[in-house]
């Protein structure tokens, strides 16, 4: 039992920080959601060479064949940043679903074989549609789309072959699209029996994803609001120095530091494959997007009248916040998750201190 | 990071839960702060203590099994699975032990903690004063040196278990031209001492948990300060560490009462059905019990690891205090008209002792510091926001 990261992790989390820092300002951010695609080739690259972009998959396909718990630090950071580009959808979500199904050989295999060197690489994005999202995000700089065909089966599809209309949203970062687009043989990766268990795996790692951004977007937003708190006077001083201040922002930090081993705990679920990874990602999900509404609430709130204004940068992860906290799976949702399998399981005996190890009893 | 338990792990585990299954009373005891139950929680300690479990994490010439921090929330764990009875010297084994552990020296740290391991000792608070509440610092309890003697004048109050008692631990003035934080000093004192007088305070709840203690003249040896004179705040500051950050709650205590609260859920279905809410708040309550768990595992990894506790245990006590009482009043609102039933009553059911722990959590946002004042702290001293 040891709940620390250790200096490899600790160093990659330093190094994704940096770049962002450098490459991922608030200037940057606001440039991109000018421009027509909203991503940044170079940034995406730049990732990449860290090591992010393949850090989940095999040595075979290009990548590092590390673990969610060698990840969730740079999530953080990527939420922190607020970085626009898809990491939770083309990391965490499709390539490791690739991956999965390239074991079974045949065209997923060859597929996977095509696709996971370049996602590595650094030179592709992946797209994915899952029923608990109405729209694909970042369809249009994704170079390979997994869709569902109506009869639930999987489909890796070119973006050449679909057409994309874009779903404008509240996030001036996000890109959301439905897809027009014909299934065929050719295209097949999975039927609708076998995709199923696919989505579901890719949804509890893409909610996890979400679940550890919002933890970097909570503390930003809180970060936000201390700055601010501490250079703008009212009555003479620092409002920050007003209890009524001080109190909000505590109670946010409360929230953001208490979801905090949770969804680290729902990393490690996930790499070592715990039977109950799937309640652990929606405890994670359900606390940490709480923490960041919190946050965004009470930033907003101590910015006062200059947070409702488009020229300060609040309110990029405040919408940050509102939308990944409905994607891959509402708050209620994953609370509702949780609440099943909780009652179902509450006249067995009690587990380990109810921290459900793996191998107990 | 490996959040499984390792082998010894597991057979501490194991060893552990054998000896409480063989030993915890079949029967409740009654309440430690009735004199009758004191004694029987007293007795427990003893029983603990031979068995050598009244302190697993201290070293063994203290009475401890010298083991780490995880091994003792794997005890914990255990021993609110066991039902076990609370822990009637908690002021000492949770709060002074560490405390007499990093600024004790070796005759006090032999004196002291065998004695208290083993309930011979029970030890009460006593840091508060009518005028020193939040504002801590604010002390004017007295304590003069006089040749190798300290003479103590002045009141402490809301001194939990100082009624049965056998030692208080206190923060007096020593520096008559201090102020605020400066010129306190840690005392250990016994309330047999002359000069001591201890007056009950009757809780809402009829109980008598706390005390007003009266000191005249009291002389204490100088071989009872614990660390330096003048030095008092910052060794309470580290009690006050231990208290909200990681001992005095233990996150067994709070996800037995998840469990409890999840049950209740189930056998009120008609409650739930009356206000859908309870079902979402239960759920709330139960995944904050296992955060709470979690975070402390986390905590615990880095005292180990040579860390220590700081101001973040500020963030712990507004957390494990507030959880509590929603647990708590999302019981009270499962039960109903029956909430306000003693489980003495013969329409009562199954309320079982949900009031009396509703009761008890109230003052949680209350002890050790309002939440208040936690909140000032981690403003200030984790996010670096100005002082007022």
């Amino acid at each position: 039992m040891d709940f620390h990261f250790n200096e490899e992790q600790l160093m990659f989390r330093d190094s994704v920080r940096a770049l962002l820092e450098r490459d991922c300002t608030a200037d940057v951010l606001r440039e991109l959601w000018a421009g027509e695609s909203g991503r940044s080739d170079g940034l995406w690259s730049g990732l990449a060479e860290l090591g992010l972009t393949g850090l989940l998959l095999a040595e075979e396909h290009g990548g590092l064949g590390m673990a969610e718990v060698d990840l969730v630090l740079a999530l953080e950071e990527s939420g922190r940043a607020c970085l626009p580009e898809p990491l939770v959808e083309t990391v965490l979500a499709a390539a490791p679903l690739l991956e999965t199904l390239a074991a079974g050989g045949g065209t997923p295999a060859s597929v996977a074989d095509k696709w996971l060197p370049l996602v590595a690489a650094g030179e592709a994005r992946l797209a994915i549609e899952h029923p608990a999202n109405p729209c694909v995000a970042d369809a249009h700089v994704a170079e390979l789309l997994l869709l569902l065909a109506d009869d639930g089966s999987l489909h890796a599809v070119a973006r050449a072959q679909v057409e994309l209309t874009r779903q404008p949203c509240n996030d001036a970062a996000r890109r959301l699209f439905t897809v027009d687009w014909k299934p065929g043989d050719d295209s097949l990766l999975a039927k609708a029996a076998g995709a199923t268990r696919l989505l579901d795996a890719a949804f509890d790692r893409a909610a996890f994803g979400c679940a550890a951004q919002q933890l970097g977007i909570g503390q930003k937003l809180i970060d936000l609001a201390v700055d601010y708190a501490g250079q703008r006077e009212q009555f003479g001083r620092a409002i920050g120095s007003f209890q009524a201040v001080k109190h909000h922002l505590a109670t946010a930090q409360v929230a953001v530091e208490f979801a905090r081993p949770v969804v680290y705990r729902a990393a490690c679920s996930l790499a070592t494959g715990h039977t109950d990874a799937g309640l652990h990602v929606s405890q994670a999900k359900a606390m940490a997007d709480e923490a960041a509404l919190l946050a965004a609430r009470t930033s907003l709130q101590v910015h006062g009248g200059i947070g409702y204004t488009w020229e300060v940068d609040l309110h990029a992860w405040m919408k940050r916040a509102w939308a990944l906290e409905m994607t891959w799976g509402g708050s209620a949702w994953h609370r509702g998750r949780l609440a099943d399998a909780v009652l179902a399981d509450i006249d067995n005996k009690p587990r380990e201190g109810q921290l459900q190890l793996q191998g107990v009893n | 990071m490996d959040l499984d338990y390792t082998k010894e792990q597991r057979a501490f585990r194991a060893e552990a839960r054998e000896w409480l299954k063989a030993n915890v009373p079949g029967q409740a005891l009654p309440s430690m702060d009735t004199e009758q139950g004191f004694a029987a929680h007293r007795e427990w300690e003893t029983k603990l203590n031979e068995g050598g479990w009244a302190m697993v994490s201290w070293p063994v010439e203290y009475g401890g099994r010298g083991v780490d921090l995880i091994e003792w929330l794997i005890f914990e764990e255990e021993y609110y699975r066991a039902g076990a009875p609370g822990r009637v010297n908690q002021n000492g084994i949770f709060l002074l032990g560490p405390t007499l552990m990093e600024y004790g020296s070796d005759e006090q740290k032999a004196r002291f903690l065998p004695r208290m391991a083993a309930g011979i000792d029970v030890w009460a608070q006593g840091w508060s004063e009518p005028n020193a509440g939040s504002d801590m610092a604010a002390i004017r309890t007295t304590a003069f040196r006089d040749g190798d003697q300290y003479v103590v004048n002045g009141q402490k109050t809301w001194c939990s278990r100082a009624v049965w008692a056998d030692w208080i631990f206190c923060i007096f003035r020593t520096d008559p031209d201090s102020e605020r934080h400066r010129g306190l000093s840690f005392m250990l004192v016994p309330l047999d001492a002359e000069g001591v007088q201890v007056r009950a305070i009757e809780q809402l709840d009829g109980e008598t948990g706390f005390a007003e203690v009266f000191f005249d003249n009291v002389r204490v040896p100088v071989d009872q300060l614990l660390g330096e004179e003048g030095g008092g705040w910052k060794v309470a500051m580290s009690t006050a560490g231990f208290e909200r950050g990681l001992m005095l709650r233990s996150p067994a205590r709070y996800q037995a009462t998840a469990r409890k609260l999840v049950a209740l859920l189930r056998d009120n279905p008609e409650a739930a059905q009356r206000d859908p809410t309870l079902g979402d708040r239960v759920i709330r309550g139960w995944m904050q019990a296992e955060a709470y768990a979690l975070q402390t595992y986390r905590t615990a990894s880095r005292i180990i690891g040579g860390g220590s506790i700081g101001a973040e245990s500020s963030l712990n006590k507004i957390f494990w205090s507030e959880m509590d009482l929603a647990m708590h009043e999302t019981a009270m609102a499962l039960l109903g008209p029956r909430a306000e039933l003693l489980p003495t009553a013969r329409a009562a059911g199954d309320v079982g002792d949900w009031l009396d722990g509703f009761q008890f959590a109230l003052a949680g946002p209350i002890y050790a510091g309002t939440n208040e004042i936690q909140r000032n702290i981690a403003a200030e001293r984790l996010l670096g926001l100005p002082r007022g």
